[in-house]
């Protein structure tokens, strides 16, 4: 396929992301994981699996966790994107993040920005959850390293104002 | 090998008639995606066959739930989450609910809809045998017009319905009728988020004083299509519950299923699993009854 006809195919995709409206040209079915990573240079939602599977590009959408790597970038426009590096407030770490340092919530860190993004929607529409809600609002995202205890440990700590910021 | 995204086309027309007029003028030419759980997958793994998608996520006339006075309406276009969220589908739809939670992890459900997960038609899906219990309809629409169909016969093959080029699901009905029924669903898999399941079961039963009054099974993971136990169900109905008719329901359920060895289990495992979910809800079924 030559230059042209590829930049032919292409359509302007706009929403936000962490607060700044971007637009991008792209194509309609890139993944918004790519389009973060490659043409955003947002490089902190990982690809794990690629397959929805591990929560690892984990990103919220409209304030809801979604997989990035299964949204076409199309069916972002006009929805405000939140990723891991919208988490920190004036370059200060959100609660989650501090109890996740202190509590070694986070080994070789490539679940870290998924599983932080997925606490927060859980702690969003759950303030104060249970040991078994944390479980499940975490249950879509592997991790291969801690073990899920400190993890599991970060996310009640935090919930519990442990880590204000 | 992984898919070039510019080999494809995607449009979002943001409005039901607009996607069935495309659907119409090229029916087959284009497939319709919502929320992209299924077909990403397949997009990303490059085993996506088509090249044309229009995308029918968060389309106002799919994305809705009406509760009337005898049935419940559920736009396709309704994700797992909307289904756990909602308060009908949980006192009523027991089974929905329960099966809702299981679909994927919570990102998944997020963005999995009930629409999609009926025309995937994976045998293995959780959510596929509650609606067989609850012997639910499905409203499909184009630009033809609407047509009001028993989800029963949906499934007609592996992978295969009745779903013209030109459809889409609209609606899922359910008549609210269940509140008397003991309701019991079961996933027997690696774990219950994000991990398909081996067999899985969904129940409804009616005891009264000793004797099986009703009883309806569905089974996934267990047969080309979801499964509907008819032969099972037919034994033991209207029978007298005790040990030996539990028995009786462990072979014939174990029979009647046509499972399959793969990556996930065998079909030696999965025909004793089949038989032991069915007493164990026949068990529960005995235990709901109060004893006079």
């Amino acid at each position: 396929m030559s230059r042209n006809s590829e930049e032919s195919t292409k359509c302007r995709v706009s929403f936000v992301v962490n607060e700044s409206p971007i637009t991008v040209r792209v194509h309609p079915m890139e993944r918004l994981l790519d389009v973060l990573r490659h043409e955003l240079g947002l490089t902190g939602s990982k690809e794990g699996c690629g397959e929805g599977e591990c929560g690892s590009c984990s990103v919220l959408m409209d304030g809801q966790l979604v997989n990035s790597c299964l949204v076409p970038v199309l069916q972002a426009e006009g929805s405000a994107i939140i990723t891991i590096e919208g988490l920190a407030v004036d370059g200060r770490l959100c609660a989650l993040q501090k109890a996740f340092l202190e509590c070694g919530g986070a080994q070789c860190g490539i679940c870290t920005p998924g599983m932080l993004l997925a606490a927060q929607h859980l702690l969003s529409k759950k303030p104060h959850p249970s040991l078994d809600e944390i479980r499940g609002g975490l249950s879509g995202n592997l991790c291969r390293c801690t073990g899920y205890m400190q993890i599991f440990d970060a996310v009640a700590q935090a919930a519990s104002g442990e880590f204000p910021t | 090998m992984r898919a070039h995204p510019a080999e494809f086309e995607l449009v979002a027309p943001q409005s039901l008639p607009k996607v069935l007029s495309l659907l119409a003028e090229e029916p087959g030419a284009w497939c319709p995606i919502a929320g992209g759980t299924d077909l990403m997958v397949q997009y990303s793994a490059g085993n996506l066959r088509t090249r044309k998608l229009v995308s029918i996520w968060n389309l106002p006339e799919l994305r809705r739930m009406d509760v009337f006075e005898d049935e419940v309406r559920i736009g396709a276009g309704c994700t797992f989450t909307d289904l756990r969220n909602h308060a009908t589908i949980g006192s009523e739809f027991k089974l929905i609910s329960l099966a809702a939670q299981w679909t994927g992890g919570i990102a998944n459900q997020n963005r999995g809809t009930i629409g999609g997960n009926i025309v995937n038609a994976s045998p293995a899906a959780d959510s596929l045998p509650a609606l067989l219990v609850y012997e639910a309809e499905l409203i499909l629409i184009s630009a033809r017009g609407e047509r009001r169909v028993p989800y029963s016969g949906f499934h007609v093959s592996y992978r295969k319905t009745q779903l013209a080029p030109d459809e889409l699901i609209l609606a899922i009905c359910l008549k609210r009728e269940y509140s008397g029924y003991h309701a019991h669903a079961r996933k027997v898999g690696a774990r219950n988020a994000q991990a398909i399941s081996k067999v899985c079961l969904a129940a409804l039963g009616k005891q009264r004083k000793g004797v099986v009054e009703e009883i309806r099974l569905a089974m996934g993971s267990v047969a080309p299509v979801p499964l509907r136990l008819v032969a099972t169900e037919q034994a033991i109905t209207g029978k007298t519950m005790n040990e030996g008719l539990m028995q009786v329901a462990r072979r014939m359920a174990a029979a009647e299923v046509q499972p399959i060895d793969d990556i996930r289990s065998t079909a030696r495992y999965r025909a004793a699993v089949a038989g032991n979910l069915v007493v164990e809800f026949l068990e529960q079924l005995s235990a709901s009854e109060p004893s006079s």
